[in-house]
C-alpha cells in the first residue's frame, strides 16, 4: 500500500511538472513565436521603454528558454532574485514567480487569496454533500414516488440555472431588497468565525445549490444501480433488515463513485470558483486569476495556474487512495 | 401448525393436493405491472414438496422459474409487483405473513443460492464477513463464535484451508470456490428449505459436477426441502427426486424424476427432452426443435399457452384453444396439464417421441 | 454409444472405427462461387443427405482450409504507475498445431480459461498472435495488418455467443446483415437489398424484417440475425464462439440444425468453439480438448466420444450429466479436485498432472507432446488409455 501511495505521489509530481513545462511554454513562447515582446506583457499594459527593457533585463528574457524555465523552477524551491543593476527584487521561496504588475511575489497574492477559496469550498462542500446525496439516496429508495418526482424535477432545474444567475438573485434579495446579509464581504476566520460564516452562507448557498442538483442525481443514479445488484439481492435473502440492506451493503457500493467525483470536484474548486468569487465580490484564487487576466499579469496567472493544477492533481492521488482502501479489487497487493 | 385455513375456492388445482406438505404451493401467482402492461410471471402455480427431497424446477427464459423461487422467498421487487396465492412454509403462509416475519425466516428457515456467485458476494467484504452477518443476523453470538462457525461452515464445503481463506475476498476466489462459499453462506443457519436458482449455470463442467456432488452429500446431512430451478436437464436428472416443467408462468407437468424421464406426458416435455443434444445416445443428423419461440408474458396465448408451439394441438380438441387445462394426476404423483388424451398421451410418446430419443 | 454399454472397456490400441459408424459429412461439395456475377442459390432446398460416408481422415487431409502451426498468443500483465513494466504473460495460448480441412466442422472444447475463444480470435485475426503461424487457403496471415486483412475478412467470419450484445441495438436487421456487404463493396442498392432478403429467408427469418430492430427480436431470432451477418460475404471458414450456449434450449435446437443445414448447403467450414461437449459432439466432424491453452487431445468424432484416451477428456466427459436419472445414478464419475489453474502460472510440464489422479514423476517434469497414437487420434500424454464413460 505505500509503494502504491509513492508511486501516485512520484506520478502526481511528474504531472505537475509537465503542467508547468506546458503552461511556462504558452507564456513564454507563444508571445515569442507571434512576434510580441513577453516583457511587454509581463510589464503590463502599455509600458513606457526603460520599463520594458528592465523587465527584460529582469526575467532573464534575453536567456534561452531552457535556461529560463530552470530558473523559474529553481526559485520555487531556493526563491529568485530579479536583478536589474541599481533595481532589485527579492522574491523568497517558494517563489512562483513575481507580479510587476502588483509589485509582489505571486505566492503572497495566492497566500491571501487562498483561505477565502478553502473557506468558499469547503463550506459548501459540505452543505450540498449532506443535501445532495442525502436527497439522492432518498429519491433512489423511494423511486417513482412523489418525493422523487419533485426532487428530480429541481435538480434538473438547479443543474440548468448558471451560478451568476442564481448568486445575484440571492444577492439581490438577501443582501439589498431584505438587508438579512447586507455588506457582504470577506472575513477572515480567526479574526471573527460568526462574521466568517455569515458573510459566506450566501455564496455557500449558491454553489450547494448547483452542487447539490448534481450530487442528487449522480447519487441517485448510482444508488439505483447498485439496489439492482446481485448482491443486494443476496443481503436480503440472509434476512438482513433492510436498514442494514441499504446502509451497509448498498451505500457503501453507492457512494463510491460519488467519492470520487466529490474528490475531483473539491479539486477543482480548491482552484478557485471563478464565478462564484466574482459574483460575490470574494478575492479568491478565482477572482485574483480573472483580474489577472484582465490586465495581462502573466507570472500570476502562470503561478495560479500551477498551483490550481497542484489541488486537482493532488485529489487525484487521493480519490485514488481511497479507492484502493474501500475496493479490495483495486487494492494492491 | 394449528388453525390453517382451507384453501381458496379459486385454487382449483390446489384442491389435488390433499396432503400437507412441508412447503405447499398454492395457485401462487406473481405479476409485475409494467407500462406494455401486466407481466404475468407466475400464474396460478400449486405444488407441494417434504423435507429431504429435492425438487428439479425446469423451464427456459421467461418461464417463471426464477420469479416463483423470489416469490417464495419473499424477494420479490418493485412497487408494481403483486404476489397472490398461497405460500405454505412449515404450516405457516407466507403470503399473509408480516414482511418483518418473513424477513426473520429468510435466511433461517429458507435460503437461497443463486447462479453467479461473483456477483452475489458483496465485492467489498471479505468471504467470511458474509457469513459470519448471515449467521449473527438471526443467532445472538459474538463475531468470534460466528466466525469458528464461519471456518467449520467453509471446511465443510471443501473450501482447503478455511481458516486462512476465511479473511479473502470473493474476487481472490474461483468460482467454483465462490459458489462452495455460497452454499456455506446459505446453509450457516440450518435453512430446512434451500433454493438453488441455477446454481451451475456459470460453472465449469468440472466443477459443476463438484457443486452438484456438494448438494446432494449436504442435503442428505441437513435433511433439507431443495428446490433447484434449472434448465438443464441433465441436472435435473442427476440430482432431483421430483420435477416440475413449467412453461409461460405455469407448471405443465409434475412428478417423479423417473417417470419424467422415461415417460414424460406432456408434449413440452418431449419437445425440451428431444431437442437436446445428449452423450448418453447415438447422435442424429437433426436435433427435433421445438418450433416458435417462448410466448411474451404479456400476452400469453388463450387456451393451453402451449398449443401455438404444439405439433399435436389438433388431436387435442378445440379447448386447447381456449380453456387453460389444469394439472391433473395421471398416476400417484405425477401430475399433467393438457388437453390431450391420457391414451393419446401415451401411445404418441411411446411409438413417436420415444424412439426418437 | 448405446452399443458400447454392454461391452465394458475396449482395449487400448484397438483399430479406431474412423468413419465406420460416424457419418462425416464427407469431402465438401465444390464451394460455391464466390463471385458476384454468380448468386448461390438461395432458395429453400431439400434436406440434403449428409450420409456420405467417406474415408476423409487421409483423403482430405492434404487440403487444409486453415493451418495452425504453434499458434501462440500470450498477453502481458503490467505493473506501474507511469511506465508499464512487464512482469509476467497470460499464456492463454500456448502452442497449437492443427488444421481444418474444407467442409469441416472442427468443435474446439475446454472449460473457462482453457484458451479455446482466444484461438477462435487470433484466427480470425481479432488479435495479434505472439507467435506461431496461421495460414489461410495457403496464405500466411499471422501478421496481416489491418489493411491487407480486410479482404481476407470475407473469407473468414465469426458468430458470437450473446446475440443480445453483438448487434448494435440502434442498427436495423437490415443494415446490420448489409453491413460487411458495404464494406467488401461488391453490390449496393437494389441488388444490396435483395441479398440481405436473401441472407434473412436463409437463416430462417422473415424478409420483412428488414427494417426492424435487434430488441424486437427473440434470443434465438438475434442469433439468427447474427448468423445471416456472418454469412452476408460467402465466407470460406465461419468462427463460431458458443454459437448456442445463450439460448434456450427447445431454441438452441433450432440454431444447432440452421448451423448444420447451412454447412451443407453453402459447403461451409465452421470451427466451433463450446464448452458443451454434447452440442460439440452433434455438430464437429473432428474435435479437439483445451486444457490451459494446449490442445490435449484431438480425434474425429467417434475416436473422441467413445475412445476417449487423455484423462481430462475422460474427467469433461464423465462430468457431463447425462438426462437419464437410471443411467446417471449408475454411470462412473471422476470427479476432478480443485479448479482449473490460472493461464498465468501453468504448472510446469503436463499442465494437468496437479489435478490428475494418474499424474507420475514424469509427469511433473517432463512436458507430453501431442502426438497420434491411433490414425488420426492424437493426444498429450504419458499415460493414455481407453475408458468407457458415458
Amino acid at each position: 500500500m505505500a509503494g502504491f501511495v509513492i508511486r501516485r505521489v512520484l506520478g502526481g509530481i511528474v504531472i505537475l511538472w509537465l503542467i508547468s513545462v506546458i503552461t511556462f511554454l504558452l507564456f513564454f513562447l507563444v508571445p515569442k513565436v507571434l512576434g510580441s515582446n513577453p516583457a511587454i506583457l509581463f510589464a503590463g499594459r502599455s509600458p513606457s521603454e526603460a520599463a520594458v527593457a528592465g523587465v527584460t533585463k529582469k526575467l532573464g528574457l534575453d536567456q534561452p528558454i531552457v535556461v529560463q524555465y530552470w530558473h523559474f523552477l529553481a526559485g520555487i524551491f531556493t526563491g529568485r532574485h530579479f536583478d536589474a543593476g541599481p533595481d532589485k527584487t527579492w522574491c523568497p521561496p517558494p517563489c512562483f514567480g513575481y507580479s510587476f504588475k502588483n509589485s509582489e511575489p505571486v505566492w503572497q497574492e495566492i497566500t491571501r487569496a487562498l483561505p477565502v477559496t478553502i473557506s468558499l469550498a469547503l463550506g459548501a462542500a459540505v452543505l450540498f454533500l449532506l443535501i445532495g446525496v442525502g436527497i439522492g439516496i432518498l429519491s433512489a429508495l423511494r423511486r417513482g414516488s412523489v418525493v422523487d418526482r419533485a426532487a428530480m424535477t429541481v435538480a434538473l432545474g438547479a443543474v440548468s440555472l448558471p451560478v451568476y444567475f442564481t448568486g445575484l438573485v440571492l444577492l439581490l434579495l438577501v443582501s439589498y431588497q431584505w438587508r438579512i446579509f447586507p455588506n457582504i464581504h470577506y472575513v477572515a476566520f480567526l479574526d471573527n468565525p460568526l462574521l466568517w460564516a455569515r458573510n459566506l452562507l450566501p455564496a455557500w448557498i449558491v454553489l450547494a445549490f448547483l452542487y447539490s442538483a448534481m450530487y442528487a442525481r449522480l447519487t441517485r443514479a448510482s444508488m439505483l444501480d447498485v439496489l439492482g445488484e446481485d448482491y443486494i439481492r443476496t443481503a436480503r435473502a440472509k434476512g438482513l433488515p433492510e436498514r442494514t440492506v441499504v446502509g451497509k451493503h448498498a451505500l457503501r457500493s453507492a457512494l463510491t463513485p460519488v467519492v470520487t467525483i466529490f474528490g475531483l470536484d473539491l479539486g477543482s474548486l480548491l482552484g478557485g470558483a471563478v464565478l462564484t468569487e466574482t459574483t460575490f465580490g470574494f478575492r479568491g484564487l478565482g477572482k485574483t486569476s480573472i483580474e489577472a487576466i484582465s490586465t495581462g499579469d502573466l507570472p500570476t496567472i502562470l503561478g495560479v495556474t500551477i498551483f490550481a493544477a497542484g489541488f486537482v492533481v493532488l485529489a487525484n492521488i487521493l480519490v485514488d487512495v481511497f479507492y484502493a482502501v474501500v475496493d479490495p479489487r483495486v487494492r494492491p497487493t | 401448525m394449528t388453525a390453517r385455513p382451507e384453501p381458496s375456492a379459486a385454487a382449483g388445482t390446489a384442491a389435488a393436493l390433499v396432503d400437507r406438505h412441508y412447503l405447499d404451493v398454492r395457485d401462487l401467482r406473481v405479476t409485475f405491472g409494467t407500462d406494455d402492461g401486466d407481466v404475468r410471471a407466475v400464474n396460478g402455480l400449486s405444488f407441494g414438496l417434504e423435507r429431504g427431497r429435492t425438487l428439479g424446477i425446469v423451464g427456459e427464459s421467461g418461464s417463471g422459474k426464477s420469479a416463483a423461487s423470489l416469490a417464495l422467498m419473499g424477494l420479490q421487487r418493485g412497487r408494481r409487483t403483486t404476489v397472490a396465492g398461497e405460500i405454505w412454509l412449515d404450516g405457516e403462509n407466507l403470503v399473509t405473513a408480516s414482511p418483518e416475519r418473513v424477513r426473520s425466516l429468510r435466511g433461517r428457515q429458507m435460503a437461497m443460492i443463486f447462479q453467479d456467485p461473483l456477483s452475489a458476494m458483496h465485492p467489498y467484504f471479505k468471504i467470511g464477513d458474509q457469513i459470519i452477518e448471515a449467521y449473527r443476523v438471526h443467532h445472538d453470538v459474538s463475531k468470534k463464535v460466528a466466525k469458528k462457525r464461519a471456518i467449520e461452515l467453509l471446511d465443510r464445503v471443501g473450501i482447503p484451508s478455511a481458516a486462512r481463506r476465511v479473511d479473502s475476498y470473493p474476487h481472490e476466489f474461483s468460482g467454483g470456490m465462490r459458489q462452495r462459499a455460497m452454499i456455506a453462506m446459505a446453509l450457516s443457519c440450518d435453512p430446512s428449505l434451500l433454493i438453488a436458482d441455477e446454481p451451475t449455470t456459470a460453472l465449469d463442467v468440472t466443477v459443476q459436477a463438484q457443486i452438484l456432488d456438494l448438494l446432494n452429500d449436504l442435503q442428505k446431512e441437513f435433511n433439507s426441502a431443495i428446490i433447484i430451478i434449472t434448465h438443464d436437464l441433465g441436472v435435473v436428472a442427476e440430482i432431483a427426486d421430483e420435477v416440475l416443467v413449467m412453461y409461460a408462468g405455469n407448471a405443465v407437468e409434475h412428478g417423479p424424476v423417473q417417470e419424467i424421464f422415461s415417460a414424460p406426458q406432456h408434449p413440452y416435455t418431449w419437445g425440451l427432452l428431444s431437442s437436446i443434444t445428449r452423450l448418453d445416445r447415438t447422435r442424429s443428423d437433426r436435433l427435433r426443435a421445438v418450433p416458435g419461440n417462448p410466448p411474451s408474458l404479456i400476452a400469453v396465448p388463450d387456451g393451453c399457452p402451449f398449443h401455438p408451439r404444439c405439433q399435436y394441438a389438433n388431436l387435442a380438441g378445440p379447448a386447447t384453444r381456449t380453456e387453460r387445462p389444469t394439472l391433473e394426476t395421471v398416476a400417484p404423483g405425477h401430475r399433467v396439464a393438457c388437453h390431450l388424451p391420457v391414451e393419446a398421451r401415451v401411445r404418441i410418446f411411446r411409438e413417436e417421441v420415444a424412439p426418437s430419443l | 454409444m448405446n452399443s458400447h454399454d454392454s461391452t465394458g472397456p475396449a482395449s487400448t490400441g484397438g483399430a479406431a472405427p474412423v468413419g465406420a459408424d460416424a457419418f462425416l459429412k464427407g469431402a465438401a461439395p465444390p464451394a460455391p462461387s464466390t463471385s458476384p456475377a454468380a448468386p448461390v442459390v438461395m432458395d429453400k432446398p431439400d434436406p440434403v443427405p449428409m450420409e456420405k460416408l467417406a474415408a476423409v481422415t487421409t483423403a482430405a487431409s492434404g487440403d487444409a482450409l486453415l493451418r495452425v502451426t504453434d499458434l501462440q498468443v500470450h498477453f502481458p500483465v503490467t505493473q506501474g504507475a507511469l511506465v508499464a513494466r512487464k512482469i509476467g504473460a497470460v499464456r492463454a495460448v500456448d502452442g497449437l498445431n492443427f488444421a481444418i480441412r474444407r467442409g469441416e466442422t472442427l468443435g474446439l472444447v475446454g472449460e473457462s480459461g482453457s484458451g479455446k475463444s482466444t484461438t477462435g480470435r487470433a484466427i480470425a485475426r481479432l488479435l495479434e498472435p505472439t507467435g506461431g503461424k496461421v495460414e489461410f487457403d495457403g496464405r500466411d496471415i499471422t501478421h496481416l495488418s489491418a489493411r491487407t486483412m480486410r479482404p481476407l475478412r470475407r473469407d473468414i467470419q465469426m458468430i458470437f455467443q450473446d446475440p443480445y450484445t453483438s448487434l448494435n441495438p440502434r442498427h436495423t436487421v437490415g443494415s446490420i446483415v448489409s453491413a460487411p456487404l458495404k464494406i467488401v463493396g461488391d453490390l449496393s442498392g437494389d441488388a444490396l437489398k435483395a441479398r440481405v432478403r436473401d441472407l434473412l429467408e436463409l437463416v430462417g427469418l422473415s424478409p420483412e424484417h428488414l427494417n426492424r430492430y435487434p430488441h424486437e427480436f427473440s434470443g434465438g431470432q438475434r442469433q439468427r440475425i447474427g448468423i445471416a451477418r456472418a454469412l452476408a460475404t460467402h465466407p470460406k471458414l465461419v468462427i463460431a464462439d458458443e454459437p448456442v450456449s445463450a439460448l434456450d434450449v427447445s431454441v438452441r435446437a433450432q440454431v444447432v440444425n440452421l448451423l448444420g443445414d447451412l454447412q451443407s448447403e453453402l459447403g461451409l467450414t465452421y470451427m466451433f468453439i463450446a464448452h458443451d461437449l454434447s452440442v460439440v459432439r452433434h455438430i464437429s466432424d473432428r474435435v479437439a480438448v483445451m486444457y490451459l491453452g494446449t490442445i490435449v487431445e484431438m480425434a474425429d468424432r467417434a475416436g473422441m466420444y467413445e475412445h476417449p484416451l487423455h484423462p481430462y477428456t475422460h474427467a469433461l466427459l464423465s462430468a457431463v450429466p447425462v438426462p437419464d436419472p437410471a443411467k446417471q445414478h449408475r454411470r462412473e464419475r471422476i470427479l476432478l479436485r480443485g479448479d482449473p489453474p490460472t493461464p498465468l502460472n501453468p504448472p510446469a510440464a503436463c499442465r494437468f498432472n496437479p489435478r490428475c489422479w494418474k499424474a507420475e514423476e514424469v509427469c511433473r517434469t517432463v512436458e507430453p507432446p501431442l502426438v497420434e497414437i491411433q490414425p488420426g487420434h492424437q493426444v498429450a500424454c504419458h499415460f493414455p488409455e481407453e475408458r468407457e464413460l458415458v
